[in-house]
């Protein structure tokens, strides 16, 4: 059964199951491996990973599918509005009657020769490890001094400024003034981002400009821009408007921002809170230093109650020295006294022997004249002789009358 | 005590907090405390004057003929800015 046994006229009725495969398998035949250009619209992605869109030009329309298999394979991501080269067949989707175009590949049109080397570019700077997260350096927490490469009249350095100055109102900020974008603009952004490493200066740059079409951001997809990113002894913060995907310089910088303004944000920290940290970091240390002072003074209060007044014990030593000193004196006294008791008695013993206090009684003492010698005995003198008395009170001279032995 | 100009801004209030810190432990003596105050009022002098350091400036970086860099202040619509 051929298709034109049905157009030449039949009478015979087909089932719609038969006749959609009739058609299904005619257009098969027919637009096996065709190429159709169009602009893509009401573009869908489900979960399941397929592709379908509606592709269209002026005057016609036809819905298309592109299966996950195929859609994997892209190096792009398909979007409204997007102009297309698609590589496919047609055939009938028999469960809703639809015709489709069935993609095995699509390329954007135009871009197609551009998009095919920015992505063998990528690849490329991959492969060297221009886009490791290891490259990837910090920015600083405080910088002093900004560099901005971007164009002088844009938006994108005005959007900085207000940011920058709102937070950090003590920043200073380096323009490095350069094309953004058409012819050159991408050797311009490299040399700006060179003379500011030169300039030494700035701490960190931001590289952008506002947002734009694919075309306009074509300079940040550059390779010299991406080795000017690479060999940047300043981190780099890229902050290339843009809705679509992120290009080489996004890829290459140390941070990323989707916008200018964004970048600003990023790039200082508030300066009112920074302000505010260090003072209440600063009223801390003096808390500490006031509560350590005051510490140490109770503890010594609690260290000298411990130990006690030493004026106090001083007193009490002294007390006690005082004590046993009068103690010993009095005890001294006591055998003084003892001393002097017998003192007394040996002196009157004494006085009781003294010849003295014999004549003392009423006796007298007879010394010869000469010699002076006591006489003890009569019968040694002789009558006529003188002897001297000896009284209590005073002396008498007298003469022997007679002797009497 | 002098800290070194090319200290960084968060390097320093870092080393003030640590300062705070070991302060408020309590546990150095009456002589360390004393050092530790001084090293911390040396750091919040330092962070005062890094917080003022510069002025609020934007120029503009070009080469001259020579290739020399030149640098001249930005006119911006910004209020009160030169």
């Amino acid at each position: 059964m051929t298709t034109s046994a049905f157009v030449s006229g039949s009478s015979r009725a087909l089932s719609v199951t038969d006749l959609a495969s009739l058609i299904q398998g005619q257009l098969e035949a027919d637009f096996d491996n065709i190429w159709v250009v169009g602009e893509l619209s009401g573009l869908r992605t489900p979960a399941s990973g397929h592709i379908y869109f509606t592709l269209k030009d002026d005057t016609s329309q036809l819905r298309g599918v592109m299966f996950r298999g195929y859609a994997r394979l892209l190096r792009f991501r398909p979007e409204d509005g997007l102009e297309v080269l698609i590589k496919g067949r047609v055939s009938l989707y028999s469960a809703r009657g639809d015709l489709q175009v069935y993609a095995a590949s699509m390329e954007p049109r135009g871009l197609g020769g551009q998009q095919l080397a920015l992505e063998q570019l990528k690849a490329k700077l991959a492969v060297e490890g221009l886009f490791a997260p290891e490259r990837k350096r910090p920015l600083p927490f405080f910088p002093r001094r900004v560099g901005v490469v971007t164009a002088l009249g844009g938006a994108a350095i005005q959007d900085i400024l207000t940011i920058l100055h709102g937070r950090c109102p003590y920043t200073q900020v380096i323009v490095r003034p350069t094309k953004v974008q058409g012819a050159g603009a991408g050797v311009e952004i490299a040399a700006g981002i060179n003379d500011l490493n030169e300039h030494g200066q700035v701490e960190v740059i931001i590289v952008g400009r506002g947002g734009g079409s694919r075309e306009d951001l074509y300079a940040f997809n550059e390779e010299v821009v991406a080795r000017a990113i690479s060999d940047s002894e300043l981190p780099v913060i890229a902050a290339v408007g843009h809705e679509i995907d992120l290009s080489i310089a996004d890829l290459v910088a140390d941070s990323r921002a989707p916008t200018p303004t964004a970048a600003a944000e990023m790039v200082v920290p508030v300066w009112a809170d920074l302000s505010d940290r260090v003072a209440g970091t600063a009223r801390a240390l003096t808390t500490a230093m006031e509560r350590t002072v005051t510490d140490r003074r109770r503890q010594a209060i609690r260290l000298e109650e411990r130990i006690g007044d030493p004026q106090r014990q001083v007193d009490a030593l002294r007390e006690r020295t005082q004590t046993a000193l009068s103690r010993l004196r009095s005890a001294f006294e006591r055998k003084n006294e003892g001393v002097r008791a017998r003192f007394e008695d040996l002196a009157a013993t004494l006085n009781s022997l003294s010849p003295l206090a014999v004549l003392g009684r009423g006796y007298s003492l007879t010394r010869t004249i000469p010699g002076n010698a006591v006489v003890r005995d009569a019968a040694t003198l002789h009558p006529g002789e003188s002897v001297r008395l000896t009284f209590a009170q005073g002396e008498a001279r007298a003469r022997v009358e007679e002797v009497t032995p | 005590m002098d800290i070194s100009a090319d200290k960084k801004f968060e390097d320093a209030l870092q080393d003030l907090e640590s300062v705070v810190e070991k302060l408020d432990a309590g546990t150095l003596s009456l002589e360390e405390s004393l050092q530790a105050f001084e090293e911390g009022v040396a750091l919040v002098r330092f962070l005062e004057e890094k917080l003022t350091e510069v002025e609020k400036r934007v120029e503009v970086l070009t080469r001259d003929n020579s290739g020399l860099f030149q640098t001249q202040n930005l006119e911006t619509d910004e209020e009160g800015d030169t």
